[in-house]
């Protein structure tokens, strides 16, 4: 077949992944733009949506008040998006297998008052009480497993089970009183409120973080190129690199103005680091989407499909419990309301809104990072204005709207036009 | 062409369900570097054969021979150890996952507890220059593929663990013309490779265009043997509805004795 597209024919040499003479391939800014705009309209989002959100609520708000992206209030709003967020990744998770947890704000106040209890009235060490709230989250999530893949009981129903038995258990927990407050000197409250990264950490953090991403890019470079493929020049991934450095000391900057990076915020984002990573380069990463996407043929490809479901429950009500740890922390002390309300919602709110898709395998671990941003912005945002609560309320339900309505919609446009 | 030992070779397979008698004493043979067609009308046999084949039922009763050696199949995945891999009629596969993740789904490459997404990117590319394949990339979600093409993922996928039969259950049924004379152009690449093929299909042209050999299956019984040469459709069509029995019999049973 003779071709009239001069790009691929004359582009030096064949590479293994270049062959193709129908494979349209250009690189320059234009054709890169050109590219972009062909995978929105054929519906292949990704966090698009979430991101352009996030600018404009943040204009929205800065136009009404300025305090708004001012550094101490930057800071309060990772402070404040970091718990919920927490339990948001493993929403993330049962989401991408095409579940849904609806108890994760129980487990949460469960873990938050199993915490509580062992180191107020148990006198147990903070950290082996830590350990135990996150062990209950894991025997939590591996009952709900066992549920889906032994019996068959839709995900929807367990978790709806869990909701409310699990809040009957953490008021059994809490016993008469009800609250229980931390003791104001143990490290979980100053982790989750006063402790920040020393200036120069949080640069050399920006720094390293620019290295391991082009380092991990050029060995991969290095080994595409010895197996003849194509692969990225090292000057464009050199650029991406210096732009995310450049991008993170700017934050550290602006964030150092007031209190810099709290340590609960950082652990949030790299916990996102780490699930993304796991989610995009292991085998069982690879298998949840799979899952997700086709149990059946995940089945027949010999993946072990009961264990991925039991793993993502596990997983998913593991970081509700530290979810709840960490809350506890931030407010010094758990009630028997802790977790209750939106907790719930705001979770699985924020992991749709950062574009996973409530039909399951496809989505980012980020999404929980952006997600959360986008509703605690609106939070911050509406009470910095003076906005009562219920319209806070309306606000979130009509944005919550808009992301599962685009997550449809998008889904249509794939469809038609062949992408899943 | 068809001079070698067989590869797999099944002599009185019986299998029952219940009072249904869903085959009885069939025999088939495959040779390594041969298109075997499996044809017969609905419920002559052919996927419970399939199935058998697969590992997915054990046969009630018959032999199975393969690579010389008397085996038991004991499941699926047994059967793709042995070296016997099929292809379904649904594919299965992932559409969210691209080419590279759906080859090698299930027996992943790692290197050092990851994914080695470089080394299966090669090795796919590989592994579909060798079937003369038309992917534009591996980095596609199969979503955005057209029926031929993922098609052949799945022929691709099933030779990844170095099969030496591959079985293919009606891999034209949903396809367009060009798509299916893409499908018969890599069944047949998979023959000069030395692949033993089995084909189950309904339509008799594309058997016609690939097979070496045909058995006809009816009412779980080996109804017709022909070799490609010397069979028009007319004789085909007979011997799979049973319109003409004891003619077809008659020729299928020269034939036997000629071989």
């Amino acid at each position: 077949m003779s071709t009239t597209d001069e790009r691929t024919s004359s582009t030096g040499p064949a590479f293994a992944d270049r062959a193709d003479e129908r494979l349209v391939e250009d690189s320059s800014p234009g054709a890169l733009l050109r590219g972009f705009l062909r995978r929105m309209r054929s519906g292949d989002l990704g966090m698009v949506p979430v991101i352009v959100g996030l600018v404009v609520i943040w204009a929205v708000f800065y136009a009404q008040n300025p305090r708004f992206l001012s550094s101490r209030n930057l800071v309060e709003l990772s402070l404040d998006s970091a718990t919920i967020g927490m339990i948001s990744v493993g929403i993330v998770l049962v989401l991408l297998l095409g579940e849904i947890d609806l108890s994760v704000g129980s487990v949460s106040g469960l873990g938050g008052s199993i915490l509580a209890v062992l180191l107020v009235y148990q006198g147990w060490p903070l950290l082996t009480a830590i350990l135990a709230a996150l062990a209950c989250g894991i025997a939590i999530g591996v009952l709900y497993g066992l549920l889906y893949t032994r019996f068959g009981v839709p995900s929807f129903v367990i978790t709806l089970a869990g909701l409310l038995a699990l809040l009957g258990v953490q008021l059994a927990v809490l016993g008469s009183n009800g609250t229980v407050n931390l003791p104001g000197d143990s490290w979980i409250i100053k982790f989750a409120n006063f402790w920040f990264l020393p200036d120069w950490a949080s640069y050399a953090l920006a720094v390293a973080a620019g290295a391991i991403y082009f380092a991990g890019r050029v060995v991969t470079i290095r080994r595409r190129r010895s197996l003849n493929l194509s692969a990225p020049s090292i000057l464009s991934v050199a650029v991406r690199a210096g732009l995310l450095v450049v991008g993170l000391v700017a934050m550290a900057y602006y964030l150092n103005i007031d209190r810099g990076i709290g340590y609960m915020p950082l652990l949030w984002v790299l916990v996102i680091v780490l699930m993304d990573q796991l989610l995009r380069r292991t085998t069982w990463g690879r298998h949840v989407y799979a899952v997700g996407g086709n149990e059946e043929a995940a089945r027949r490809a010999g993946i072990a499909v009961d264990r991925v479901y039991l793993s993502v429950f596990a997983l998913a009500s593991m970081f509700a419990a530290l979810g709840g740890v960490l809350a506890a922390g931030r407010l010094q002390s758990v009630a028997q309301s802790s977790g209750g309300t939106d907790t719930n919602l705001m979770a699985i709110a924020a992991a749709v809104i950062g574009g996973v898709s409530l039909f399951g395998g496809r989505g980012s671990a980020f999404a929980a990072l952006l997600g959360m941003l986008v509703l605690q912005s609106i939070t911050s945002g509406l009470n910095l204005i003076g906005v009562a609560a219920e319209i806070r309320y309306i606000v979130t339900g009509a944005v919550l709207l808009l992301a599962v309505t685009i997550d449809s919609l998008s889904r249509r446009a794939r469809k038609s036009s062949g992408r899943f | 062409m068809t001079t070698s030992a067989p590869v797999l070779s099944l002599s009185g397979i019986g299998k029952r369900f219940g009072a249904v008698q869903a085959l009885s004493d069939v025999s088939l043979e495959v040779r390594p570097g041969e298109v075997v067609a499996l044809v017969g009308d609905n419920g002559a046999g052919k996927s419970t054969l399939v199935k058998i084949m697969s590992g997915v039922y054990t046969p009630d009763e018959g032999q199975i021979v393969f690579d010389g050696r008397p085996v038991t199949i004991d499941g699926p995945k047994q059967a793709k150890e042995l070296g016997i891999a099929t292809v379904f009629q649904d594919l299965a596969l992932a559409d969210n996952l691209d080419v590279v993740a759906n080859l090698y789904l299930g027996q992943e490459h790692t290197a050092g507890g990851l994914l080695d997404e470089v080394e299966m990117e090669a090795s796919s590319w590989q592994l579909l220059r060798q079937l003369s394949a038309k992917i534009p990339s591996v980095r596609i979600p199969i979503a955005s593929l057209s029926g031929g093409q993922r098609q052949t993922v799945a022929i691709a996928r099933s030779l990844v663990g170095a099969p030496k039969v591959i079985m293919l259950d009606e891999p034209t049924a949903a396809l367009g013309v060009a798509q299916t004379a893409e499908v018969l152009n890599l069944v047949e690449r998979l023959r000069e490779n030395g692949l033993g093929v089995v084909l189950i299909s309904h339509n008799m042209a594309d058997v016609q265009a690939v097979a070496d050999r045909i058995y006809v299956l009816r009412l779980g019984r080996n109804a017709a043997e022909f070799a490609i040469d010397d069979v028009t459709t007319e004789e085909l069509v007979a011997a799979i509805t049973g319109a003409s029995d004891n003619v077809v019999a008659q020729r299928a049973a020269g034939k036997g004795t000629r071989a």
